[in-house]
């Protein structure tokens, strides 16, 4: 038996690193520390266990060897005018390297999973930049915690306990008690229930009621209307007396926020609510990242090409213009004429148009389980899973980079040396 | 592999040489004494040599940097270029991805880099952007001014424990030295607040800038580390804080040098070396910092030009960050690391007819003139603070040219006559002077001149060949052919390889990162690590088994010994 201590989590953007993993005989029997979510990943489920292709989309499945499987991507990418290579938030950051290095030479357009979550918040930093701060600033300082359009009692389960609300820091001692909480949201969510404050707003009217606590905070309460957003004027002017008397503010935004209506320039708006608190106090504002490395991919994309995420090497130099280049507006366009998908999901997450695409083009999945992706997929290959069996470096999502263990020995390539493969394989083909 | 480089006329200021035809021999990346006559032959045909050039200061990797590619689309779309054989894509002016900043490095002559902050929690990132930079010789400067530990012990006068902290800080970071940020103004920037001056009390640590300084400076020397103290001064951007700059160099003479080197550099003195009380009578006192500097032996500073048009401010100094985005009205990007610093990133653009922007423009040129001895003032843009080091070339041709100069005078505001003492400047300088600004000075007050910033035997084979004939220009009238020069070598060797010829990249090896491994008594690490378990236990947001910098993110180190033991000597 083997017991891993310090372990890091490969499930969400919390990448929780005290966890205690025991092995035996190459096998996981018991997490300690984890939350639901993270144990269940770890312990692993729906594993795809061979390489498989298949003529046609309505074929069944048939097992091939690796060496079959990492010809037919090469040959996809080789023959394809306008890849996609999309996914990454659930692999290494060792892995974007070879991805994005791939994209070059094959001249694909490379998109992660912020597409789909907090790919508008990179626009709004485009805007407005992004004043933050690590977690432990947070657990240590922050008096005053809001949870915009986020619910880390479901999709960040230990965020509250170990970093923003019950956690104890040294200029907060009595971690809950010393901590305002309070949370926006367009219904009660179980975070809400636990709230200080519960500010409920009419779906879509974020963008307004952020104006309005804009217009409060610079002395002009006077424009605002009895009512903004289904929010009751005389609470606004309440919560901007809270969030100005805060030693230490944080407001931790997720989907709720970049997802509805207005997307990216709600984020702008928080983050100008949030530049111009500093005028009064501390503030930092924090995404609160779904996929334990999308963080990972947005800061590898950054260094390599100058860009977050949906940037196209058809011209050999990396260009990004989201709402040309992102993965859904190729797919949406029919544009893309074949695409891989690694460690993310474009078959559960995309529009229902984008799908339809997918199945109507060679699609190459890299993932360690069995997906809706795999359902329009042409070639899957499976992979030892990054965090578990596979060791390398991930992002938290305040951008604090760890190295994440391996627990147990892969029994499946790795990320690594499939793209590695197909790279060589495509140079072949292109008679390099 | 041997090269002989022939009939080059060299500077080589450590070695004495003047602009001599001098050969220079090559082996196994090495200068030797002399080659076989099997050694491929480069004929330098009159041409300018020098050593590789070493940037001592600038943020070339890191999360700010990567901070400050995220929030500028509009930065990484200039200077775009497309792969090719040899090369990956490139993109950025002032914050370039990792390829362009090692090839637009190398184009330059440049060999070595050194980033200028790392947080040691955020390092594990500075790192992996340093093992994607190509070509360059590179490492970092390990914040400590602001972390916790520094400022208990400072309290406790425990000079053991910070210097054993300082050891496994450096260690967990693999970084290179002490540098010292707004020292104090980081934590006060936890609350939004900051220091005004040396003798602020921090509150809850109960310790003043002055006492963070002078402790540094003891332990680096106990440490006996290659660099000294690396200080932004406090008070950094503010009319009037020359004052706090000559008090905060005044605390050099409480420390004895364990070296031949200063105990303290301070760095990018063109934002430090303001007069006025107001930017309405702003003015330069470049000339009471040069005086300074020409008056005491154990300090060196480096200029941080500035280059008029677009530049990415970035740095440790978190609330002068957020004073710099009210003031410009400009996107500002925060980034507090927990115990130990803050930062911030704000986009600028240094406008010539701005009376402001050109005095600070004047200050750094007036530093580099009036500061005598070229050995204490680096050549540095802080790149990309004062502007992109791409510029270098730029400022090289404005110091060796009084005429450009007052080209260049005519066409900035009219404060630059009133405020500064520029106009007045006469003295050029020559190639040998900018040969230790750019190489010699940078490479001793880095404590790598064994190594690096010469062409003697022993030295690194990092050379780089211009494309001018000393003897046969004027660089005073000719400085166009200077900064065309500069901008683009004819032939950039990297441990022996050629790396560049003719402007153009001809290989990408991978360079080495330096990091010193300080070894201090076993007694002094046990104690202070007790401290240091109790935080991250209480409070650090990681597990201290996930913070330090892991083996595989230095894959090519260059480790220095130091160390308040005797230690093994390489």
């Amino acid at each position: 038996m083997t017991i891993i201590t310090d372990a890091l989590c490969p499930f969400c953007g919390c990448v929780c690193d005290d966890l205690t993993i025991i092995v035996e005989n190459n096998k996981i029997t018991d997490i300690k520390n984890a939350c639901k979510l993270g144990a269940s990943k770890i312990m692993g489920h729906h594993r795809i266990k061979a390489p498989m292709m298949r003529a046609d989309k309505k074929s069944d499945f048939k097992e091939v060897s690796f060496d079959e499987a990492i010809n037919e991507a090469a040959q996809i990418l080789f023959k394809s005018k306008r890849p996609l290579m999309y996914g990454w938030a659930s692999a290494l950051c060792e892995v974007h390297k070879k991805g994005i290095l791939l994209a070059e030479e094959v001249g694909a357009i490379i998109d992660n999973t912020a597409t789909v979550c907090h790919a508008p918040s990179t626009l709004a930093v485009h805007e407005k930049g992004l004043p933050s701060a690590t977690l432990g600033q947070v657990k240590n300082r922050s008096d005053v915690t809001v949870f915009w359009g986020s619910n880390p009692v479901h999709a960040h389960p230990r965020h509250m306990g170990r970093y923003s609300v019950f956690a104890k820091g040294f200029f907060q001692e009595k971690g809950r008690k010393g901590r305002k909480v309070i949370v926006v949201d367009v219904r009660k969510t179980e975070t809400a229930a636990m709230a200080d404050e519960f500010v409920q707003l009419q779906q879509g009217s974020d963008y307004l009621v952020i104006s309005a606590l804009r217009a409060i905070l610079s002395g002009h309460a006077d424009v605002v209307p009895e009512s903004v957003g289904g929010v009751p004027k005389e609470q606004l002017v309440k919560l901007v007396d809270t969030l100005k008397a805060a030693k230490f503010g944080s407001i931790f935004f997720g989907m709720g926020l970049t997802q509805s209506i207005s997307r990216y320039k709600n984020i702008d708006n928080a983050i100008s609510l949030i530049t111009e608190l500093n005028a009064f106090t501390k503030y930092v504002i924090s995404p609160m990242r779904g996929h334990y490395n999308v963080t990972g991919f947005g800061q590898v994309c950054t260094w390599e090409t100058g860009f977050a995420t949906a940037v196209d090497f058809a011209r050999g130099a990396p260009y990004y213009n989201p709402g040309e280049t992102a993965a859904n507006d190729v797919l949406l366009r029919k544009e893309t004429d074949a695409a891989m998908i690694i460690a993310g999901d474009a078959g559960a997450h995309f529009p229902a148009d984008s799908v339809r695409h997918l199945a109507r083009i060679p699609v190459v999945q890299i993932d360690p389980y069995w997906n809706p992706t795999t359902e329009v997929s042409n070639v899957v290959i499976p992979v030892a899973i990054c965090g578990v069996e596979v060791e390398g470096t991930a992002y938290r999502m305040d951008g604090v980079s760890l190295r994440m263990r391996k627990m147990i020995e892969p029994t499946l390539p790795t990320d690594v040396e499939v793209l590695d493969r197909i790279t060589e394989r495509v140079r072949e083909l292109r008679g390099e | 592999m041997e090269l002989l480089i022939k009939n080059g006329a060299v500077f080589d200021p450590v070695n004495g040489i003047k602009g001599d035809k001098t050969d220079i021999s090559v082996k196994d990346g090495k200068i030797v004494n002399n080659v076989s006559s099997k050694a491929t032959v480069l004929d330098a045909g009159g041409r300018l040599v020098m050593a590789g050039g070493v940037d001592a200061h600038s943020h070339i990797a890191g999360a700010k940097v990567n901070v400050g590619r995220m929030m500028r689309p509009e930065d990484s779309r200039s200077g775009i270029s497309p792969r090719t054989k040899i090369t990956r894509p490139c993109t950025g002016y002032t914050v370039p991805n990792v390829y362009a900043m090692g090839y637009r490095y190398a184009q330059m002559g440049y060999t070595t880099v050194f980033e200028a902050a790392q947080a040691i929690m955020k390092a594990r990132h500075t790192h992996e952007e340093l093992e994607e930079i190509p070509i360059i010789d590179k490492g970092a400067l390990t914040l400590f001014g602001s972390n916790w530990p520094t400022m208990d012990f400072v309290r406790e006068k425990n000079m053991d424990k910070l210097a054993a902290y300082v050891a496994w800080g450096l260690l967990a970071s693999r970084g290179f030295g002490i540098k010292c940020v707004n020292p104090g103004g980081g934590e006060m920037w936890g609350f939004g607040k900051n220091v005004t001056g040396l003798d602020d009390v921090v509150p809850s640590f109960d310790v003043t800038p002055r006492e963070i300084i002078v402790s540094l400076m003891k332990v680096n020397e106990m440490l006996g580390l290659p660099h000294s103290v690396h200080l932004h001064c406090n008070n950094l951007g503010n009319p009037g804080n020359y004052k706090t700059t000559l008090a905060s160099m005044e605390l050099a003479n409480q420390v004895k040098a364990s070296k031949d080197r200063q105990v303290m550099h301070v760095t990018h003195l063109l934002f430090n070396s303001w007069g006025g009380t107001n930017w309405g009578d702003f003015e330069s006192k470049a000339d009471e910092i040069a005086n300074f500097l020409n008056n005491h032996d154990n300090i060196t500073g480096d200029m941080g030009q500035m280059i008029f048009g677009s530049a990415t401010t970035m740095t440790a100094d978190g609330p002068k960050q957020y004073a710099n985005a009210k003031l410009l009205h400009a996107k500002w990007s925060n980034g507090d690391v927990e115990l130990e610093d803050a930062s911030g990133v704000v986009p600028i653009y240094y406008v010539k007819q701005i009376s402001v922007h050109a005095i600070m423009w004047a200050i750094g040129l007036e530093l580099a003139l009036l500061t005598k001895d070229p050995y204490k003032m680096l050549l540095t843009t802080d790149h990309p603070n004062g502007g992109p080091f791409v510029n270098y070339s730029e400022v090289i041709s404005l110091l060796m040219s009084n005429k450009k100069r007052q080209e260049e005078i005519k066409t900035v505001h009219e404060a630059v006559h009133a405020k500064t003492k520029l106009p007045g400047l006469d003295r050029e300088l020559d190639f040998s002077e900018i040969a230790i600004m750019t190489r010699a000075g940078t490479s001793k007050v880095l404590g790598l001149l064994d190594t690096k910033g010469h062409l003697g035997v022993g030295a690194d084979a990092d050379i780089s060949i211009y494309d001018i004939k000393p003897d046969q220009i004027d660089p005073s009238v000719e400085h166009a052919k200077i900064k065309s020069a500069f901008s683009s070598a004819a032939y950039t060797i990297k441990g022996g390889q050629v790396v560049v010829k003719d402007g153009q990249i001809t290989a990408t090896p991978l360079g080495r990162t330096y990091w010193v491994d300080a070894k201090v008594p076993q007694q002094h690490h046990d104690e202070m690590m007790k401290d240091i378990v109790r935080k991250f236990k209480n409070y650090y947001s990681i597990q201290l088994a996930n913070y330090m910098v892991q083996d595989e993110y230095v894959s090519h180190p260059q480790v220095i010994k130091a160390g308040a033991i005797p230690v093994e000597v390489n």
